[in-house]
């Protein structure tokens, strides 16, 4: 739990749901917790698909027994067929008490840590610690489940659906633990505090073609990159690693104006307007060669964060 | 991957960082093929060589993302490596996918391991269930209405303050021809799990709602018991009950320490952090509940059947006893090898 405090976290995005999650090698990776949203979501599609299992298995064996009627009548009787009867209800007590309490360990206990629904919403889950999620953690977060969920509603069944103290306390029951999530910062409910586990989203990043590869055109390589545009050191010098960071993000967008709209203003800044009518090859040009001025910079221990900073 | 093409783009890249990471691309792009097969879910598709190959694979991209945070500014293969470690960490540091061995290690030591680990708590909870039978006892013994503010009418039955000896002794031997004894099986056992995993769950409140359903619980059969006292019929009673009970009691006892465990970690930490300790306990806790669960599959088939095929109480006490015995000896005597999956550590 190596998260920043409350202090170090940037004041602009107090609510912001990047955490830093330190795996056993020590390499620090910022995860982004699930949204409450996605997470409701994901419950309300399994709770479906759930409802839809039970439905499809008592209507499956009511009509292997031969009708509702015909159960209620042979299940007291005694000889072959109350045999046979008795054990499709035993079949069916076991399922029920199957799928209410050993889907979702099912799920989550194989190797891409999600229930269906989880999946569908593009989450998981994972320790918290950083370390493995062990199969006690999987089965600790939905034995709570239950209770979290479905307690109040036998026991306002117990007490009569007018009674107002019931209605009370199966309130204050909800306020307590389906709400949980939503009063700490992780979004963890209570089974989560108790296995030590969360929710995360799943990450889809694809590996974009490296910028300086790229940039080049092809009657260039092989050989030397020759620059088209050189840029002194001094005209390097006005930017930093924020400035590079956005730089490359407009040019892999590659969107016209954009590109223009950029190049008028480092052209103005740094005081050269020769790349007229050629931005893009311009920016890159220049976005290379700050970029290996900061990397050369960074291996010798010298960082510039973004323009304000000195060096 | 493209091996060919790769070598000429090393030589035009114009960056050291670029340069760096078209060498070491292949891995990666390899690593995520793997990840990306495994969410899929086709496990089969993936080869022996590849899946011997991930650890490896992992920890090679792990350490490249740790040289490029410190020697390249490409955002886009920064942020690329981040999600691909992510990925890889989740199936790495996944859960086991094989249930069976797990299962093996649970009860070839780690089941019998937890509930020593909890042992105080186990300690607790059997004087609180002491105390709710001789509580239950002695108020019923003081004042018969009470039996009735412990036990609804519907369930008492012929079991009520008054009742004849003979009332009472059919209660404990008249089952023989009871029909559906399977389906009564499977339902007692289907409500008492959900009970105690509801005694586990209530820890969460400081144990103390755990505390009360065993009290209410012992309380009840302790009403009982004073009831066929009253007619002599004690060592009857007491062997009915132990045939299932000793089982189905040990059961709820484990799941209310287990509750109290949880709750004893809220309430007191230690000089660790709270989630932590709460994480910590709350593991250990449910293991001994899985085992619970399994507990009360075994007494639901002695309460649906051994117990009504078996009408006489010194058989009765043999079954109760021999199962008592059991469970003991597997607790606190068996040690085991504490499961296969102590040794696997790290990938």
């Amino acid at each position: 739990m190596k998260r920043p405090r409350l202090g170090t976290r940037p004041r602009s995005a107090p609510r912001s749901k990047e955490r830093i999650l330190v795996t056993p090698e020590g390499i620090a990776l910022p995860v982004t917790v699930a949204g409450r949203g996605a997470r409701l979501g994901a419950l309300i599609l399994d709770l479906v698909i759930i409802l839809v299992l039970v439905i499809g298995t008592t209507v499956g064996l009511v009509m292997i027994a031969g009708g509702a009627a015909a159960v209620g009548r042979a299940a007291h009787g005694n000889g072959a067929a109350a045999h046979a009867i008795q054990f499709l209800i035993v079949v069916w007590v076991v399922m029920m008490f199957l799928f209410r309490n050993a889907y979702f360990l099912f799920f989550e206990l194989g190797p891409r840590g999600a229930t269906p629904g989880k999946r569908l919403t593009g989450i998981r889950i994972a320790a918290r610690d950083g370390g493995r999620l062990t199969a006690e953690m999987v089965i600790a977060r939905n034995l709570l489940r239950d209770i979290e969920m479905f307690l109040p509603i036998p026991l306002l069944m117990m007490a009569g659906t007018d009674s107002g103290v019931a209605w009370i306390a199966a309130a204050g029951w909800f306020a307590i633990f389906l709400f949980f999530p939503l009063f700490n910062r992780d979004a963890l409910r209570a089974g989560d505090v108790i296995a030590g586990s969360w929710v995360l989203e799943r990450p889809r990043q694809k590996l974009q073609a490296a910028m300086t590869v790229s940039a080049l055109a092809p009657d260039e390589a092989p050989g030397h990159p020759a620059w088209k545009y050189r840029f002194e050191q001094a005209q390097l010098a006005v930017y930093g690693e924020f400035e590079l960071k956005a730089l490359e993000r407009v040019l892999r967008e590659d969107r016209a104006e954009a590109i223009e709209t950029v190049y008028h203003t480092i052209s103005a800044k740094i005081g050269r307007n020769d790349g007229w009518n050629d931005e893009k090859r311009f920016l890159s040009d220049y976005y290379t060669q700050l970029r290996a001025r900061l990397e050369a910079g960074m291996r010798m221990g010298r960082r510039k964060a973004d323009k304000h900073a000195g060096s | 991957m493209n091996a060919i093409l790769g070598n000429a783009a090393v030589e035009t890249a114009a960056l050291r960082s670029d340069r760096f990471r078209l060498d070491r691309e292949g891995d990666w792009q390899r690593l995520e093929a793997i990840v990306v097969r495994m969410e899929k879910g086709r496990l089969r598709k993936i080869s022996d060589e590849d899946l011997l190959a991930l650890p490896q694979l992992y920890r090679t991209v792990a350490s490249s993302l740790s040289i490029a945070r410190e020697t390249s500014l490409d955002a886009a293969t920064l942020s690329y490596l981040e999600a691909l470690v992510q990925r890889a960490w989740f199936v790495v540091y996944g859960p086991r996918s094989s249930l069976f061995e797990w299962l093996r290690g649970f009860l070839g030591g780690g089941w019998s391991a937890a509930v020593r680990g909890i042992g105080f708590d186990v300690a607790v909870a059997l004087t609180v269930m002491v105390v709710g039978v001789a509580v239950g006892w002695l108020l019923v013994s003081h004042d018969p209405q009470w039996y009735f503010a412990l036990m609804s009418r519907d369930m008492a039955g012929a079991r009520v303050p008054g009742a004849s000896a003979e009332a009472l002794r059919a209660t404990l031997f008249d089952g023989k021809d009871q029909d559906g004894m399977s389906v009564f099986a499977a339902q007692l056992f289907s409500n008492n799990a959900q009970v105690s995993i509801l005694s586990f769950a209530l820890g969460f409140a400081l144990g103390i709602p755990s505390l009360l359903l065993l009290v209410h619980n012992l309380a009840l059969l302790g009403a009982m018991g004073w009831l066929y006292h009253g007619k002599g019929l004690l060592l009857d009673f007491a062997g009915w009950i132990c045939v299932h009970g000793t089982t189905e009691l040990f059961a709820i006892l484990l799941s209310g320490a287990a509750g109290l465990h949880i709750g004893r970690a809220i309430a007191f930490p230690g000089n660790r952090p709270v989630l932590t300790a709460v994480a910590e306990a709350g593991r250990r806790a449910a293991v001994v509940m899985t085992g619970v669960v399994l507990m009360l599959v075994i007494a639901a088939l002695l309460e649906g059947f051994a117990r009504q095929l078996v009408d006489q109480t010194p058989g009765r006490f043999a079954i109760g006893g021999f199962m008592l015995l059991l469970w003991c000896s597997y607790f606190f005597a068996f040690r085991g090898n504490a499961g296969p999956r102590r040794r696997k550590v790290a990938p």
